[in-house]
């Protein structure tokens, strides 16, 4: 309604969803228009209607990043997806920083699918960490011509000259942006020159780490964020899907719609041909309204074969992986010493646990979803909120058996991301079931056929062990981890490979090749394929570290304890930063020192060791180093619980955070993302998983499905390091130090050691009994 | 045609009386504020005001409301400066942002039935509706400031 109101009016301020605005789009109902048209995207999340700035005036582009136009106002192309990160807004003071404008000229744009943007991709903490070295050198290359220009035309020396605040000075003149781009001004820069041009000493930082209040914010509280649910095209007619029994291989025998022609305004069924394979097996039910065609469904019957998957569950599931790890299949990663036998061979003593994690739905708030039609110039559009359009745009081509350069994605806010939306498998449906019947489609899913289509994060098996010479110093770890590889199944060519030339899942590893010193270390990947045969593994917060430190940092708690130890203490002697672990510029400067010091500051936070807890009451700790070992976020994590004795229930009472994550660029965004992350953390340890029975999982709504709310969320403290370092990711690190952290109180209050996701009452008991 | 008033304004909807009233909100009328998570009243993020109360639109009907009197984000303040809203802003609780519509017209009827909550009426009231992003903390401290400025409240 806004999008239309502002179209008629152009304007664009806060004030118009009143009600005049209501009667426009009142109006405005029903009235047919000539090819289908969409309402505007979210590509300027700052204003309600979602449109972009427009120049006034000439422009200057000093590269694809961003313009500035004849008023000095800033327009900055993003190609990050918002999903409640507020990337844009950290992304482009970033480059307003080096640029030297004010804050208040600058502007964002999600801008749609281009092959200009190179690799469009929201995920694994990157934005920032990639984004930064980027926009600081486009923002430097705006700056340098503007100040070239200046000395130019006050015919000077251009290094007598400054710029800030939009405008170049000598120290008695003054010329601002607005005008030196009015002149007229077409200076490009080769990249050896963009790789020469002076950043600015981080001391002289005016907005990166400074209170920026994000440009997407207030929209959100009044109801006129734009997200994909929210999409609008002329003349497009609601979809409903009905999900085969299997993800993959089954097969539509027949389809009875003939009760369902009572059903007003149902339009009719279409039995979705996929040439990419897809969606194999759908049937999507269309009518004029989503209520239509959802009631229409309750009328409709598909007789399916059912694919290969149809019987398995979650216990096949584990099953398979424990006798994958038993076998030698699976990967090796490059650890300092991968050979691990003869130090086993020789051990005094060692120590091995095997460690369960359970299926975990995604349950984003928003429902997946998209709209997808043709446009008057014959490009496919989709309307969806995406991570990953890289991804998906390539498979869009094959079903739509058309050149990936007649599709194009446009921008809306993410109602959710957390991975799921890293996989576009559901635009699919959407863009066929257009194709099909040559309107435009909004396809929307109920949550329950949400949950059944997700891509979950995979059920995991991971055994570890450890050996111990005779004066009880570890002389070799080894990690061994199976599960469903969602980049096997979605983006292969993202696999490198271990020392075995075998491929191995990034996700689905990183955290056990960790920065602990300790002899010969074997990490070991392996790929479920009856996981990847059964659902399509996902990319969920912090994915594989979610489980594999799960794993490691209850373990060093173990060996800890194995050889007499304080946990903390034992950590610390393993954190030397030296030979593989001494870390590199410029991304892990300090390597393992720099682990070590945020785990001692949870330590003070918490008062771990110190303290005098009541019975049944104690502090864990667990530290991690975020995402990958080639983006280390230096993680810590305190939490301090209560075990009730007769029922096992755990009461999380505080949460201490501690992170080195470099420069923080945006605090209050930083702060709220690491909370986010920790509540991730605490959730998926406590109180939500699901699993896999038929080929499906069980669990597809609230009914059942139990996330973290409100009543449950205990005091969560985070502290940041002061650093000058490259910043890196902060979305998903403090996803993974919670479940040790929780795993390790529990066995300090209680003596009892889980070693299953979620915990639950009766798992401690039960532990605390054997 | 079902007759009741929106946002202020008397309206009559042409819709199967059967269909849910978060559907007719958004896609009849064309006020897509609220939103669409569940489908069955357990996250929140669908909710609006009938009479006054905080409703989960998603299951209730389209006919319930016949005569009655609905609010939804878009109403709840013309300018979109209700005190809840402007506690949401100063403290940036939205992340994504989705379930932040029925979050706060959660709170607003809260705040309302409730002038100065206790932070056990806060978590119990405010349990009911899920945020996937989980910014409860802020959601729990804006809803102490949104009553303090509403002058309900002098212990936030």
């Amino acid at each position: 309604m806004a999008n239309l109101m502002s179209r008629l009016k152009g304007s664009d301020t806060q004030s118009q969803m009143t009600r005049r605005g209501f009667l426009v789009s009142m109006t405005a109902a029903g009235v047919a228009f000539g090819f289908p048209q969409a309402s505007n995207a979210a590509m300027n999340p700052a204003v309600p209607d979602g449109t972009p700035i427009t120049p006034n005036g000439q422009t200057f582009e000093p590269s694809m990043w961003y313009w500035i136009d004849a008023d000095g106002q800033v327009n900055v192309n993003i190609i990050r997806a918002e999903m409640g990160q507020h990337v844009g807004t950290a992304i482009a003071r970033i480059l307003a920083d080096e640029l030297e404008v004010a804050w208040e000229d600058v502007h964002i744009t999600h801008v749609d699918t281009a092959e200009k943007w190179g690799l469009m991709v929201t995920g694994g903490s990157w934005s920032i960490w990639q984004s930064w070295p980027v926009y600081r050198q486009a923002g430097a290359a705006g700056r340098t011509a503007l100040i070239e220009a200046a000395a130019a035309k006050w015919g000077v020396d251009a290094s007598g000259l400054t710029a800030r605040d939009g405008a170049v000075t000598d120290g008695t003149q003054s010329i601002s942006y607005g005008d030196l781009v009015a002149d007229g001004l077409d200076r490009s820069f080769t990249e050896d020159e963009l790789a020469a041009l002076p950043l600015k000493p981080h001391a002289d930082l005016r907005l990166v780490g400074q209170d920026v209040h994000p440009l997407d914010l207030d929209t959100k509280t009044t109801g006129q964020a734009i997200y994909g649910l929210d999409a609008k095209v002329d003349g497009m007619v609601y979809g409903v899907p009905m999900l085969p029994p299997t993800r993959y291989g089954s097969k539509v025998n027949s389809v009875d719609d003939s009760a369902a022609k009572e059903v007003k305004g149902y339009l009719e069924t279409v039995v979705l041909d996929d040439p990419s394979g897809t969606v194999p097996g759908w049937v999507v039910v269309l009518g004029k309204t989503l209520h239509a065609a959802r009631m229409a469904t309750y009328e409709i019957s598909v007789d399916w074969t059912a694919g290969e998957t149809a019987d398995v569950s979650e216990d096949d599931i584990q099953a398979r992986s424990r006798e994958l790890i038993g076998s030698d299949a699976g990967s090796i990663l490059h650890t300092e010493q991968p050979e691990t036998s003869a130090v086993f061979d020789a051990a005094a003593d060692t120590l091995e646990a095997e460690y369960t994690t359970q299926s975990v739905l995604h349950f984003q708030m928003e429902p997946v979803n998209a709209t997808v039609f043709q446009n008057a110039d014959g490009i496919w559009e989709t309307h969806a909120g995406n991570q990953w359009q890289s991804l998906i745009l390539p498979t869009l081509s094959t079903a739509l058996e058309v050149p990936a350069d007649k599709i194009v994605m446009r921008s809306y806010m993410l109602g959710g991301g957390f991975g799921r939306r890293l996989n576009g498998d559901y635009i699919v449906p959407a863009a066929l079931a257009s194709k099909a019947v040559g309107k435009p489609v909004k396809l929307v899913f109920s949550r329950e056929e949400d949950a059944q289509f997700d891509s979950i994060r995979s059920p995991s098996v991971q055994k570890l062990r450890m050996a111990f010479d005779d004066a009880k110093a570890v002389t070799g770890m080894e990690h061994h981890a199976a599960a469903g590889w969602p980049t096997q199944v979605m983006a292969p060519g993202f696999m490198p490979k271990g020392v075995n030339e075998e491929p191995y899942d990034p996700f689905a590893i990183d955290g056990a090749d960790h920065w602990y010193t300790v002899g010969a270390h074997r990490v070991r990947a392996i790929s479920n394929d009856l996981a990847n045969a059964t659902f399509r593994p996902g990319w969920l917060r912090s994915v594989g570290p979610g489980w594999t430190n799960f794993a490691v940092e209850s373990f060093m708690d173990e060996a800890a304890h194995k050889v007499g130890t304080d946990p903390l203490q034992f950590r610390l002697d393993h954190l030397k930063a030296e030979g593989i672990n001494a870390g590199s510029a410029p991304n892990a400067v300090g390597g393992a020192s720099r682990q070590a010091t945020v785990l001692q500051r949870v330590a003070e936070m918490s008062g771990y060791g110190t303290n005098d807890l009541p019975e049944g009451t104690a502090i864990g700790i667990a530290t991690t180093f975020g995402q990958s070992r080639s983006m280390p976020t230096w993680t810590a994590a305190a939490v301090k619980l209560a075990v009730d004795a007769e029922t096992g229930e755990v009461a999380v009472q505080k949460m201490w955070l501690a992170f080195d994550c470099g420069t923080v660029v945006d605090p209050d965004g930083a702060h709220a993302q690491c909370v986010g992350a920790a509540l991730w953390g605490l959730s998926m340890a406590l109180h939500e998983g699901t699993r896999i029975e038929n080929g499906n999982v069980v669990d597809l709504n609230l009914g059942s499905y139990t996330p973290l709310r409100m009543v449950d969320v205990p005091d969560v403290e985070v502290a940041f390091v002061e650093s000058t370092e490259a910043p890196v990711g902060l979305g998903e690190p403090g996803t993974t130090v919670i479940a040790p952290a929780i795993a390790n109180a529990i066995f300090n209050a209680t003596g009892a050691r889980v070693r299953h996701l979620p915990i639950t009452g009766d798992a401690i008991l039960a532990a605390k009994e054997s | 045609m079902i007759k009741f008033e929106l946002n202020g304004r008397q309206i009559s909807v042409d819709a199967d009386p059967d269909m849910p009233l978060l559907w007719a909100i958004r896609d009849e009328i064309g006020l897509t504020g609220t939103k669409f998570g569940c489908g069955i009243g357990a996250c929140g993020a669908c909710t609006v005001h009938i009479d006054g109360t905080a409703t989960r639109s998603c299951i209730t009907y389209l006919a319930d409301v016949e005569g009655q009197s609905v609010t939804t984000i878009e109403g709840l303040d013309e300018k979109g400066n209700h005190p809840v809203q402007e506690a949401w802003r100063n403290l940036r609780v939205p992340q994504c942002g989705y379930c932040q519509s029925g979050q706060i017209m959660q709170a607003a009827s809260l705040l309302q039935d409730t002038p100065n909550p206790s932070d056990e009426d806060i978590d119990a009231v405010m349990t009911g509706n899920l945020c996937r992003c989980m910014t409860y903390p802020r959601i729990r401290q804006a809803v102490r400031d949104a009553a303090t400025a509403m002058g309900g409240s002098d212990n936030g």
